[in-house]
């Protein structure tokens, strides 16, 4: 099996006063995604090829994947696959990486969302739409300790166009 | 074909009253905008300068102007050689408080705009590498006090540069 090609769609960043090694810290310990990534924990086998999970409050699995590059603290690399939503679980696993890089007496933080199929606007405005708020959340907790309380939640018209692409399976040729 | 333009959202904690004089106070802007100071008497219409060092280096139009929710000018870069040819192109600025469970205020979202652009702009090209730089920055400020240290501007002008190298290498 071939792997698949993955195309960059969203592309977010931000910068922070903190080191590399605690934004590394916040973006892959249950401890931290807790605060800022809608309480969500993070579990992850830290290898390439190793195991991601992200976990509801309960211990439900939300997101599943792999590893695809862990080279702390410079980058994180995983495919995402929804586990916990109807419809959106049937959609193709994407890929999230973080990149770090010293930027000054600050850290740039670059997350970028990326899809092995043509994902149409409606779905990709659920990633517009979460990542600034997660990751404003992240700068938050690391500069000042507190995050932030933003509640969100998926666009409708988002829900419409993954019900129709679970349909029609564009994916698929 | 989609419109060619940068849009990018942050959300702080702070009141919709002190983003607005942080956006619009040139003595709030000199901290966080790495120098930039903002000058206008904010009445439709009017001039708004660019200022770094007392010297105006790029300048506008005011053309929305409702506190604290809704600022809009148009922006005309004159400090770059590279970027004299180009029209104005015009950046917005949209104020939204968050409300949580329980009617509690939160947060402040920011949306900024930047558009207007002709295809294949190379302000917007530099300006795409810019705003989350100012952006983060000014949220460090309204939450901690302190602005960001990037190098100040020497990293705003690389980071510029280097968006510049980059359009020019997907135009050639």
């Amino acid at each position: 099996m071939s792997e698949p090609k993955f195309v960059p769609n969203t592309v977010y960043v931000t910068y922070i006063a903190s080191t590399a090694e605690q934004v590394w810290e916040a973006l892959t310990s249950a401890e931290f995604t807790r605060k800022y990534f809608g309480g969500f924990a993070i579990e992850v086998e830290p290898r390439q090829g190793g195991t991601f999970l992200l976990r509801y409050p309960d211990g439900r699995v939300h997101m599943s994947g792999r590893v695809v590059e862990w080279s702390p603290p410079r980058r994180f690399s995983c495919t995402w696959r929804v586990e916990g939503m109807p419809d959106l679980r049937e959609l193709p696993e994407c890929l999230v990486t973080y990149d770090i890089e010293q930027a000054g007496g600050s850290v740039k933080l670059t997350m970028t969302e990326a899809h092995s199929w043509k994902v149409p606007d409606e779905i990709l405005a659920g990633g517009r739409t979460g990542w600034p708020a997660i990751l404003s959340s992240l700068k938050s907790v690391l500069e000042t300790g507190k995050s932030l309380d933003i509640k969100l939640e998926p666009p409708r018209e988002m829900m419409e166009a993954v019900k129709e692409a679970v349909a029609k399976k564009p994916w698929r040729r | 074909m989609s419109e060619p333009k940068f849009v990018y959202v942050t959300y702080i904690a702070t009141t919709p009253e002190k983003l607005w004089q942080a956006l619009t106070d040139g003595a709030f802007t000199e901290r966080y905008w790495f120098g930039t100071r903002i000058k206008s008497d904010w009445t439709l219409g009017a001039d708004v300068t660019f200022l770094r060092n007392d010297q105006v280096y790029d300048s506008g139009k005011l053309l929305e102007c409702d506190p604290p929710r809704r600022l809009s000018y148009t922006w005309s870069v004159k400090s770059h050689e590279e970027f004299r040819g180009e029209r104005p192109s015009r950046v917005t600025f949209e104020i939204e408080t968050m409300t949580a469970a329980g009617g509690k205020k939160t947060e402040v979202k920011l949306t900024v705009t930047h558009d207007d652009f002709d295809v294949g702009s190379k302000v917007l090209a530099a300006v795409s590498g810019g705003w989350p730089v100012v952006l983060a920055s000014l949220k460090s400020f309204l939450e901690t006090g302190e602005a960001l240290e990037i190098a100040g501007i020497g990293a705003l002008q690389a980071a510029k540069e280097r968006a510049l190298a980059a359009a020019r290498g997907a135009t050639a």
